[in-house]
């Protein structure tokens, strides 16, 4: 086991969320999948309000609810009554179980307990049981997302001939991304599975009856053709250990194309230059007319943003499509900040900086809460905050400006429809940029210019 | 609806079961309660005091999840705003938290400078065994701060044992402060969390009748005002669950007698107010109260009278925390017309279920610690116009087409005493007659078959 070195002090106000919370985000984008947390009851309850709080949908996640008893002696009797009783209420075709800390920590064997209840129980039919290990003091939320990616992945594909569809292996984006996503590959024509794919589970149309489930979510037979696919492309470069992406290819040798989020013009690009380069086929002409609008656009406002500071947070792959869109419209990050400790995040926004021709000193922090940040915040004074809802307590008291981005947004409505990738998303980005830096000029000015 | 086994005894329907509603039990594994922990329950009751430093001691996402998600608002320092945690790793676990439990308390108390800070203990440290009593006597020795460990290890129980650990960490500071100057007539208000104000406004109502609060406890919550608590003659506990423990040790110490009150609603947010007018068997605080109670309900009728007329026969669903609450709003919902057709809670006990059987119509569902699953049907079954719940009930209404109010700690607007009332018709009114509903599913529906399409 790699022993990671700890901070000594308390962290204060965290800029990242624990574990199997984005476990349930990944299996929450598989069809009638039901994730079960291997733990005591408050962890799920917080972590389906947290959701809640920004997707605004019923979010339902079992618990196996440890009691003293099971700490003690063991949760295989409340993971067993657990399955069990997802089974009668929600009738799931895949059960994905996590574990959190408490059982990390007394050291369940998950798998073993699984082998044991489904040897000796009375099953009729067997849902598709996927467990994922998610200790949460090893990791933040982004790694339990990869993880339990890989889990269905590696549970599921089944390799065979190789055929040409492609693999796409979603980051923590919003609903509507990934929607964009599937528009994307539609308008190419491509045969594809894609995982995960919560935008219907969590963002949906109104019900005449409850729906258990949430309609919508990856078809675990497109799941299952993962291994025949002929190339994946995976959204996310931060994380050390074995992805869906590395797995498919080591073990069924799909070629894994891992790119960072295709946030800007310039990761989009190579997106899209991916795209055509495995199917064969040209980008669709709706594309490059939507690209060609957006850079008439990033000329019409140029001016507003060039040389405007912005601090930058949240996960680290997220914050790094964000510098790559900032930097190629001359915005400064002045600090890329995360919660999270991959130990990458320096090295790969050098990277982006040489790609996007930017020369500015950028101050990389990994492992940052926000008041660290806005620690730092005090000397750089930034005019921009881009990142989560979370950040609006100190851009309060310091007076900068919000964009909201990413996950949660737990103060503004509709942040699971925010567009961030393709050039589709940067435009939408680039004119909350712009609209709001005019805003502010607005604001601060006694004259009340009427056109800007 | 198929209900979960083990579940036939915590639902029961008026008029048509044998009564016996079986509640206080454990959630079964497997099933999406809407319950939290002990600690949620802790971190609740002590979250409004707001001079002092709340460091979660575990891994990251019990302090995570509980940021600033609550409204309860302070007059002064806002350091229950912010989220500490140990923010335990694999070392930590491996060796122990207690080191850095150490480091943290020492660092945060020197850059907050908190009156008192509490730490609680969440599942993990119950399980590495970190002695955290220790480590917090030690920081207090050293800093003079005082330090109380709170006991709130997630599966060690129910929410309910979290309040009662929240009780005992209050009633530790209770009897060092200087009780000299307080009147006789005087009372503690307990139990409320000023939500949204809350506290203030009945402070205030209190304070017009002559009567001198010595402390709000959890509302607004100061350390030094909870150290002279005991020195008040009267406690006010309101909410049946989370601070009546605090008031018997008070009683049991000190003699000081209680009342159980509830803030919301008319009659009861009046009897509260005479409960304790009463209690002192004083003229004048008995004709001030009369006064503030008659001016303050002249204040509102009217408006209530005018929503009412709409709100007329329309059905709503109660879904709370804890069960007292419901009766008020079964009464409060009255008043404007409307009924009640389902009430729950999630962790009323026998008492509780016995007393809203009486005050609710035949045919109503009560139930005990629900889920989504449940909840849902019931909506349905009863096709209902209004539920009120917390934050995890609203997109399950919202999902159906049904109007919502949140009732829970996380709502902005105040919904106790008279101006409280007068805000919760308002809140009800906003929901139950947007004209939205004609476009969901269910409404659509029928309104088509209403014009015979
Ligand atoms: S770890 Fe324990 S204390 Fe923390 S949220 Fe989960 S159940 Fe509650
Ligand atoms: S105990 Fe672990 S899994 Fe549960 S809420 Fe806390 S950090 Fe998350």
């Amino acid at each position: 086991m790699v022993v990671k070195d700890s901070k000594k002090t308390a962290t204060k106000n965290a800029c990242k969320l624990c574990t199997p919370l984005g476990a349930c985000i990944a299996l929450k984008g598989v069809k009638n999948a039901m994730p079960l947390l291997h733990g005591s009851q408050g962890c799920a309850t917080y972590m389906r309000r947290y959701l809640i709080g920004h997707f605004k949908e019923p979010v339902d996640i079992a618990s196996s609810n440890f009691t003293e008893h099971s700490t003690i002696f063991g949760g295989g009797q409340n993971l067993e009554t657990g399955i069990k009783n997802v089974l009668k209420a929600y009738n799931p075709k895949l059960i994905g179980i996590a574990t959190t800390c408490l059982t990390e920590t007394i050291g369940e064997d998950v798998n073993l307990m699984l082998n044991n209840i489904l040897k000796s129980s009375d099953f009729q039919e067997y849902p598709e049981i996927v467990s994922v290990s998610t200790a949460s003091y090893s990791g933040t939320h982004i790694d339990g997302y990869y993880h339990a990616i890989r889990e269905i992945v590696k549970t599921l594909a089944k390799a065979d001939f190789a055929g040409d569809r492609i693999n796409i292996l979603n980051g923590l984006f919003s609903p509507a991304d990934i929607r964009h996503i599937k528009e994307i590959l539609d308008d190419f024509g491509i045969d594809y599975s894609l995982l995960p794919d919560y935008s219907e589970t969590f963002d949906g149309a109104s019900w005449e009856t409850y729906n258990k489930i949430p309609e919508g979510g990856t078809e675990l037979g497109d799941i299952k053709l993962m291994g025949v696919a002929g190339a994946s492309i995976e959204f996310g470069k931060t994380f050390n250990y074995e992805s869906a992406g590395s797995y498919l290819e080591d073990k069924m040798g799909i070629k894994n194309h891992r790119l960072h989020y295709p946030i800007g013009i310039k990761q989009t690009d190579v997106f899209f230059n991916v795209l055509e380069k495995i199917s064969g086929l040209k980008t669709p002409q709706k594309y490059i007319n939507e690209r060609g609008r957006l850079v008439d656009s990033y000329v019409d406002g140029h001016k507003y943003v060039f040389g405007k500071k912005a601090i930058v947070f949240g996960e680290e792959d997220f914050v790094l499509g964000l510098v790559s869109f900032l930097t190629e419209i001359g915005i400064h990050p002045v600090l890329v900040a995360s919660g999270g400790e991959s130990g990458k995040l320096e090295q790969y926004v050098d990277v982006i900086k040489s790609k996007t021709g930017f020369n500015k000193d950028i101050l990389v922090k990994q492992g940052l809460d926000f008041t660290e940040i806005e620690e730092y915040a005090k000397t750089l004074s930034p005019d921009l905050l881009i990142g989560n809802s979370k950040g609006y307590s100190f851009g309060k008291k310091i007076k900068v400006p919000l964009i909201r981005v990413g996950f949660p947004i737990h103060d503004r409505f509709g942040g699971q429809r925010i567009l961030h990738i393709g050039y589709r998303g940067a435009q939408n980005l680039f004119d909350t940029i712009v609209n709001t830096i005019i805003e502010e000029r607005q604001k601060s000015s006694d004259i009340g210019y009427s056109y800007m | 609806m198929k209900i979960l086994e083990g579940r036939e005894k915590q639902i029961y329907r008026h008029g048509e079961d044998s009564y016996d509603i079986s509640c206080e039990k454990q959630s079964l594994a497997g099933s999406v309660s809407q319950r939290a922990c002990v600690f949620c329950g802790s971190r609740v009751v002590l979250y409004p005091i707001a001079d002092a430093v709340h460091l979660v001691h575990g891994p990251i996402g019990c302090a995570a999840y509980t940021w600033d998600i609550r409204g309860a608002l302070s007059s002064g320092p806002e350091l229950h705003r912010l989220s500490f945690s140990t923010d335990l790793r694999e070392t930590d676990v491996i060796y122990g938290g207690e080191k850095k439990l150490y480091n943290s308390l020492i660092e945060l108390i020197e850059k907050y400078e908190p009156k008192a800070a509490f730490v609680y203990s969440t599942c993990i440290i119950g399980v590495i065994g970190d002695d955290v009593t220790s480590v917090c006597k030690k920081v207090t020795k050293e800093t003079g701060v005082e330090v109380i460990p709170v006991h709130s290890e997630g599966f060690k129980g129910t929410k309910k044992d979290g309040y009662t650990a929240a009780c005992n960490a209050m009633f530790r500071l209770m009897g060092t402060g200087d009780t000299s100057k307080i009147s006789d007539y005087s009372i503690n208000i307990l139990g409320d969390f000023n939500i949204a104000g809350e506290t203030w406004i009945i402070k205030d109502y209190y304070k017009r009748m002559g009567i001198e609060v010595v402390s709000c406890v959890t509302g607004d919550g100061r350390i030094d005002e909870i150290r002279r608590a005991h020195g008040a003659k009267l406690n006010v506990v309101q909410c049946s669950g989370s601070v009546t423990k605090l008031a018997q040790m008070m009683e049991e110490k000190w003699g000081i007698p209680y009342i159980r009150v509830s803030y919301f609603g008319i009659e009861d947010m009046s009897e509260a107010l005479y409960d304790v007018a009463r209690h002192f068997e004083n003229e004048e605080i008995l004709n001030k109260t009369k006064e503030l109670v008659s001016s303050e309900i002249q204040s509102i009728y009217p408006q209530l009278m005018e929503m009412k007329e709409d709100l007329q026969g329309k059905k709503a669903a109660i879904y709370t925390g804890g069960a007292f609450k419901a009766f008020s709003l079964i009464k409060a919902l009255k008043h404007i017309g409307m009924k009640t057709v389902m009430a729950g809670s999630q962790t009323g006990n026998k008492e509780d279920y016995k007393l809203l059987k009486e005050v609710c119509d035949e045919g109503t569902i009560i139930v005990d610690d629900s889920n989504p699953i449940e909840l849902a049907s019931f909506m349905i079954e009863k096709d209902i116009d209004l539920f009120i719940g917390g934050v995890k009930e609203r997109p399950i209404a919202f999902k159906l087409g049904v109007g919502f109010c949140d009732h829970n700690h996380e709502r902005k607007i105040a919904l106790a005493g008279f101006i409280g009332m007068l805000n919760f018709a308002k809140e009800v009114y906003t929901s139950v007659m947007s004209p939205v509903w004609n476009f969901v599913p269910r409404r659509e529906k029928q309104l088509r078959e209403s014009e015979g399409l």
